[in-house]
C-alpha cells in the first residue's frame, strides 16, 4: 500500500499565500474529495502537490511513501506516481495522444508494443470517440471531450495517486458518469487513490469519497464522511465554514 | 551605389530599404565569387517526362516575372542569356493531371561560385502538375545561389511547387518565387527551409484572374549561426480572390529569422480575402525572430486578418506534457514537431516530403538522443 501525505503544506503565489497549513493522508484505495468554494485554494494545491510553475511553497511538507515530492520536478513527480487531471486541460497543438502516452510510457521504461490495442480498449470504457485520439491534444474538443481524454490519459498511465481538480466542471452528466465509473473502477482494480476536488456534490454521487475535507481560506475546516457532502448541499458553504 | 564589375548595371541593395532590413546583405561580396552552375538532376517518372525541358531557351523567361524585381533576380536574368543559363522548364498540356510529381534536384557542388538557376512552370488551362525543387550542397561548400522559379497557371489550372532547402551551413541563397494565377486557378507555393548559412526566399503570388486562390506555406528551422529571411507579398489585383499565408518558424542557438509579408490587395480586386499567419518559436536565450505583417487595401467588401507570434514554447504546455512523466527536453521535442505539423500535414503526401519530419526532428538538441 502507498500512502500520499501533505503535512502543514504553506503555499501560494509571489506575493499572496493562499495555503495555510494542509494537512491530509491519503492511502491507495482511497477517495477523498476535497470541496470548498470559490477562491478556497482548490486548484492552488493541485498546482503546488504536481508542481506546476508559477507558484511558491513557504514551508511543509508533500511525500508519497516517504519520498519528497516538492524537491522533484513535476515530470518526477509524475514518475513517483502522482497523477493531475487538470480543471482546464492544456491544448497541445499538433501533438497527438498516443505520442504523449507513448513518450511516458517510455520514460517509465514500460512496453510500448500493445499500446495502439490499449488506447483502444480504454477509449471504449469512457465513450471515447476514438477519432478524437487522432485530433491534436485537446485542440477543438467539447469540455466533456476533454474531460473523457484527461481520464483516458490517467487509466493508461496507471499513476498511484490522481488528482482530480474539477473533474466536473463543464461536464455533460453522460461525461461526468463515464469518467467517474472509469476512476471508480481503478481504485477497485489498480488500488488508486484519488484526491477529488470539487465545488459541488454531484459528482460525489458517481465516485463515492470515504472522507471529504472542507476546504476555505487555504485550510481545511472540517473532515467527515460522505455525509458531510450531503449537508453541504443543504446548508451550503457558509454554515460550514463558520 | 556603383555597379558591380560582373554585372553591369546591377546595384546591390542596402539594408536602408525596407525589403532588406534586417538582412545580411551588407556581408556580401559579390567579387568574391566567379560566376558557376549547379548540377542538376531531373526525376521525372514517364507521365511527366515528356513536360520537362531542360537547357530550354532564354526566350522562356518572364512567364511570370517579365522584369527583374531586383538584383538577385537581375543576375538570374543575366545568368539566363549568358554561358552558365540554366533553365528547366515544366509545360503541362491542356487539361491534363500529372499524377506523379517532377522533382528536381540542385546540387551545388564547388565553391565561390554564384549559381541562377531558373524554373518555369507554366500550367495550361485546367491542368494539374506538381514540381518540388531541392537545393543541396554540403557543408564544405561556400557559394551563393540565387534560384527564380516562375509560376503561371492559366484558366482553372492546379500547381503545387514545393521549394526544398538542405544547403550547407556555409552556402548562401537569396531565392526568388514569382506565381501568376489567372481566373479560378489554384497556386500553391511551398517552402521548407532547414539549410543555408544566410538563406532568403522573396515570394509574391500575384492573383491576375478572378476568382484565383494561392496558399503561401513555409516550415523554417534555423539553428547555430544560420539565419532564415522571408519576405512575401500576396497581391490581389483581379476581385473574388482569395489568398491564405501560414509560415511557421523556430530559431534555436544563435540563430535569426525574419518574416515580413505585405498583403496588398488593389483597386479592383473587391470581394477578395487574404489570410496571413506568421507564428516564431525561440528555443534559445541566444536566438532571435523578428515579425512585421503588414496590409494595404486599395478597396472595399475585403476580408483580410494578419496573426504573428514570437516567443518561446508556452510553459502550460510543456507542464502538460511533463505532468504524463514525460521529460522537459521531450516534453520541448513533442511541442516543436507539434507545432511544425500544422505545416508538415498540409504538403502533399510525396516521398521526398516523407522524410522532412524526421530531419527537423534531428536538429532539434531538446530531446537528442
Amino acid at each position: 500500500m502507498s500512502t500520499l501525505k501533505i503535512e502543514n503544506l504553506v503555499a501560494g503565489i509571489p506575493g499572496k499565500q493562499i495555503l495555510n497549513g494542509i494537512n491530509l493522508t491519503l492511502n491507495s484505495g482511497e477517495v477523498h474529495a476535497i470541496m470548498g468554494p470559490n477562491g478556497a485554494g482548490k486548484s492552488t494545491l493541485s498546482g503546488v502537490v504536481m508542481g506546476k510553475p508559477g507558484y511558491v511553497v513557504h514551508s511543509g511538507s508533500v511525500t508519497l511513501d516517504g519520498v519528497d515530492l516538492l524537491a522533484l520536478p513535476a515530470w518526477e513527480r509524475a514518475q513517483a506516481g502522482l497523477h493531475l487531471s487538470m480543471q482546464y486541460p492544456t491544448e497541445v497543438p499538433g501533438v497527438h495522444l498516443d505520442d504523449v502516452i507513448r513518450e511516458a510510457y517510455a520514460s517509465r521504461g514500460r512496453n510500448t508494443s500493445t499500446l495502439d490495442a490499449e488506447i483502444v480498449a480504454e477509449a471504449a470504457r469512457i465513450h471515447f470517440d476514438m477519432a478524437l485520439v487522432e485530433r491534436s491534444m485537446n485542440v477543438d474538443l467539447s469540455g466533456g471531450e476533454k474531460k473523457r481524454n484527461e481520464t483516458l490519459q490517467l487509466a493508461l498511465l496507471k499513476p498511484k495517486f490522481a488528482i482530480l481538480d474539477e473533474l466536473d466542471s463543464g461536464l455533460d452528466i453522460d461525461a461526468l458518469r463515464d469518467c467517474a465509473r472509469r476512476v471508480e473502477a481503478a481504485t477497485q482494480e489498480d488500488n488508486l487513490g484519488v484526491l477529488v476536488i470539487t465545488h459541488y456534490a454531484r459528482l460525489l454521487e458517481e465516485l463515492r469519497p470515504d472522507v471529504v475535507h472542507i476546504l476555505a481560506a487555504g485550510k481545511i475546516v472540517k473532515s467527515g464522511g460522505p455525509e458531510l457532502a450531503d449537508e453541504l448541499e443543504t446548508t451550503g458553504y457558509a454554515g460550514l465554514t463558520q | 551605389m556603383s555597379s558591380l564589375a560582373h554585372y553591369p548595371g546591377v546595384v546591390m541593395p542596402t539594408v536602408e530599404e525596407e525589403i532588406w532590413r534586417y538582412s545580411r546583405i551588407e556581408e556580401l561580396n559579390l567579387d568574391t565569387y566567379v560566376a558557376g552552375s549547379v548540377v542538376n538532376h531531373v526525376d521525372a517518372p514517364s507521365d511527366v517526362a515528356s513536360i520537362v525541358t531542360q537547357g530550354a531557351a532564354v526566350g522562356e523567361c518572364g512567364v511570370a516575372m517579365p522584369i527583374p524585381v531586383d538584383a538577385f533576380a537581375e543576375i538570374n536574368a543575366i545568368h539566363c542569356s549568358g554561358a552558365h543559363a540554366d533553365i528547366i522548364t515544366v509545360k503541362t498540356a491542356r487539361g491534363k493531371s500529372y499524377a506523379s510529381p517532377v522533382v528536381i534536384t540542385r546540387t551545388l557542388s564547388v565553391s565561390g561560385v554564384l549559381a541562377a538557376p531558373r524554373l518555369i512552370i507554366d500550367a495550361a488551362e485546367n491542368s494539374e502538375v506538381t514540381v518540388v525543387e531541392h537545393f543541396l550542397s554540403s557543408d564544405d561548400i561556400s557559394s551563393l545561389i540565387a534560384p527564380v522559379v516562375e509560376i503561371r497557371a492559366a484558366q482553372s489550372a492546379r500547381v503545387t511547387y514545393i521549394a526544398i532547402n538542405e544547403l550547407g551551413n556555409k552556402t548562401w541563397k537569396i531565392a526568388h518565387q514569382q506565381s501568376l494565377g489567372e481566373r479560378d486557378s489554384t497556386t500553391r507555393l511551398f517552402t521548407v527551409a532547414l539549410g543555408g548559412d544566410y538563406a532568403r526566399v522573396r515570394t509574391e503570388a500575384r492573383l491576375v484572374g478572378v476568382g484565383a486562390t494561392t496558399q503561401q506555406v513555409a516550415l523554417y528551422f534555423a539553428d547555430k549561426t544560420q539565419m532564415h529571411d522571408f519576405r512575401t507579398l500576396q497581391t490581389h489585383i483581379a476581385p473574388r480572390t482569395s489568398s491564405d499565408l501560414l509560415f511557421k518558424g523556430a530559431v534555436q542557438d544563435t540563430a535569426k529569422s525574419v518574416y515580413t509579408g505585405l498583403i496588398r490587395i488593389e483597386h479592383e480586386a473587391h470581394g477578395s480575402q487574404a489570410y496571413q499567419t506568421n507564428r516564431n518559436l525561440t528555443l534559445s536565450h541566444g536566438a532571435w525572430a523578428e515579425s512585421v505583417p503588414n496590409l494595404e487595401i486599395e478597396t472595399n467588401d475585403v476580408k483580410c486578418s494578419h496573426a504573428s507570434t514570437v516567443g518561446p514554447i508556452d510553459d502550460e504546455q510543456r507542464f502538460y506534457l511533463e505532468s504524463r512523466g514525460i521529460h522537459p527536453d521531450i516534453a520541448e521535442r513533442l511541442v516543436v514537431l507539434g507545432f511544425f505539423n500544422e505545416v508538415l500535414e498540409r504538403l502533399p503526401q510525396i516521398d521526398v516530403v516523407s522524410g522532412l519530419r524526421a530531419k527537423v526532428a534531428a536538429k532539434l538538441h531538446a530531446g537528442a538522443q
